[in-house]
């Protein structure tokens, strides 16, 4: 399990344990922490899993594929340098402790 | 309590019935929500079932949507394997199968679509499977793991989404594949003919048949579990597994029989209303009737989700339209597709990129209009796509002719 904070719109924030492997955004949705959509349910085509890491810490999060980064571009709120996909995001040991902060919307 | 303790009842607990109930508590309703699905499941994705889920590259977990947890913390009371049978409008209540009787002050039907069937008499048993629920998909890969050690092939009766999904997805496991498509091309409806053929070479690089034209004129079922299909041409087909994805017929029995107007569909507005007061509808389930006065279906999981959001307002009071960009998506082997938009009655097409590779976007205009974009392995063109159709300013079909005109300079700030 790797633990991981999730920071929903309304400032409310929900400590998961997320079992390896799984996405963050599984995690998050089955959960129901608000604020993700994935209207895809993870297949990488529905920009609305976006999420921003933790600038501090983006730089232990495996990079963006190609897809990701084009879909990051048509995000709905704003994207910035830590914006990611949240079902590209594998929960791994390395992530313990994790914050991720959830944008206002995703549609 | 009294009889007018709000209390809204949603029949269908898939993805538009899931997202009515939580916009309802998000939206600061209070009252009672029962969501009532007649499947032994809590909400599922269904996209899975035809690409990831067949080839055994998901867990249970990632199939699922909500945990029920959740939806008992949002105090929504999740009713799994009860069916709804009939309304009655008089009396506000909905009777359930068994004989009980619900009372609603508001009414949602998400009651999905059923998979059509091919009307041969040897169509009718386990000889012709269809997918749409998660049991017929465990079904089909029983069937497909059957296949493989029979060395028998999988026959697709229509080359749609979901025919070309599980094809897809057989022959990833190495299983010979034949689609048998009535059409004399692929996605006849939806795609163009350089898009059908362009999809066609894919399938066949990938090791499938395809029969085209193909007329079905009798279907048997062997005694050793295998299906032998005759075609009118004389060919006939012998399948360890047979599977039909002929389209779906949505399912407005119980609206018909309460006198709520359909059309093929339960008949809504842009916000989910039906006909009758305090009844709306979202999904699969639906037919919109547009501001032109034309009947447009939907079957993705965007409209699901957006019109199950629109019904949920309505039914609180506020009407929030529902006109975001229509987009849906299909994965086949490697290659991503993503529409955006609604081709139909399009004039034109440009097609951006190169087709001889694997990465290019289709754009249909009509009357000078940008109205959709068929994006192949071309995640950029799509997202774009879904910001600049029906906004205010179009490209041109110079512009988009144009490789080096930069698309991104016509997003609305
Ligand atoms: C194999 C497959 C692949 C797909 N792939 C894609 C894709 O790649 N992209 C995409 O956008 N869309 C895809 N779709 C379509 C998408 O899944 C549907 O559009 C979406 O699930 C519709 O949601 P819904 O809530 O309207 O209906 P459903 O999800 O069908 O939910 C309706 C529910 O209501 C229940 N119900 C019906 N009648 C009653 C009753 N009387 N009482 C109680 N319950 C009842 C049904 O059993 C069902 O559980 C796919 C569908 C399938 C089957
Ligand atoms: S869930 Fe659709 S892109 Fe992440």
């Amino acid at each position: 399990m790797v633990q991981i904070t999730f920071v929903e719109p309304s400032g409310s924030s929900t400590e998961l344990n997320v079992p390896e492997g799984w996405s963050l955004m599984q995690a998050a949705v089955t959960n129901g922490v608000d604020g993700i959509v994935a209207e895809c349910g993870g297949s990488c085509v529905c920009a609305t899993c976006h999420v921003y890491v933790d600038p501090e810490r983006l730089a232990e999060v495996l990079p963006p594929s190609e897809d990701e980064i084009e879909l990051l571009d048509g995000v709905k709120a704003e994207r910035r340098p830590n914006s990611r996909l949240s079902c590209q995001i594998k929960a791994t040991p390395e992530l313990a402790g994790l914050t991720i902060t959830i944008p206002e919307c995703q549609t | 309590m009294t009889q007018s303790d709000p209390h809204i009842v949603i029949v269908g607990a898939g993805q538009a019935g899931l997202q009515a109930a939580e916009t309802l508590r998000s939206n600061a309703f209070d009252g009672r929500i029962t969501l009532l699905g007649n499947e032994p499941h809590p909400p599922y994705h269904r996209p899975p079932l035809s690409k990831a889920w067949l080839t055994d590259e998901l867990n249970p977990g990632q199939l699922s949507i909500r945990d029920v947890s959740v939806l008992e913390r949002k105090n929504i009371d999740f009713r799994a394997g009860v069916r709804v049978s009939a309304i009655d409008i008089e009396d506000r209540s909905v009777l359930l199968h068994g004989g009980d009787r619900l009372a609603y002050t508001g009414l949602m039907l998400a009651t999905g679509a059923t998979p059509r069937r091919l009307p041969h008499n040897g169509a009718a048993g386990d000889a012709i499977r269809v997918l749409r629920s998660r049991e017929d998909a465990d079904r089909i890969a029983l069937g497909l793991k059957d296949c493989a050690e029979r060395e028998l092939p999988l026959i697709v009766i229509g080359g749609g989404f979901i025919g070309l999904e599980i094809a897809a997805s057989a022959r990833k496991l190495g299983i010979a594949v034949t689609v048998l498509e009535a059409a004399p091309r692929l996605l006849e409806r939806a795609f163009t003919r350089e898009l059908s053929d362009w999809y066609a070479q894919l399938h066949l690089s990938h090791g499938a048949h395809l029969v085209f034209d193909a007329r079905i004129a009798s279907i048997d079922a062997t005694s050793d579990g295998a299906t032998t299909i005759q075609l009118a041409d004389g060919r006939s087909f012998v399948a360890g597994l047979a599977v039909a994805g002929i389209g779906v017929r949505p399912n407005d029995e119980l609206a018909q029989a309460a006198g709520i107007a359909c059309d093929n569909g339960i008949l809504v507005d842009d916000c989910g209303c039906t006909s009758a007061p305090n009844i709306v509808a979202a999904g699969d389930c639906t037919v919109r009737r547009l501001s032109d006065g034309t009947l447009l279906r939907l079957e993705s999981v965007q409209n699901a989700v957006e019109q199950g959001r629109a019904a949920a307002l309505a039914l609180l009071g506020t009407r929030k339209p529902f006109v975001a960009t229509p987009w849906f998506w299909s994965d086949q082997y490697d290659i991503k597709l993503q529409i955006a938009g609604l081709s139909r009655g399009a004039d034109s097409h440009v097609v951006r990129g190169d087709m001889t590779g694997h990465s290019f976007s289709i754009f249909h205009f009509r009357a000078g209009r940008l109205i959709a974009v068929d994006s192949i392995n071309a995640a950029k063109d799509h997202m774009l796509a879904r910001q600049i159709i029906g906004g205010e300013v179009s490209p041109t079909v110079e512009q988009v002719n144009d490789p080096s005109f930069n698309l991104a300079t016509l997003r609305a700030k």
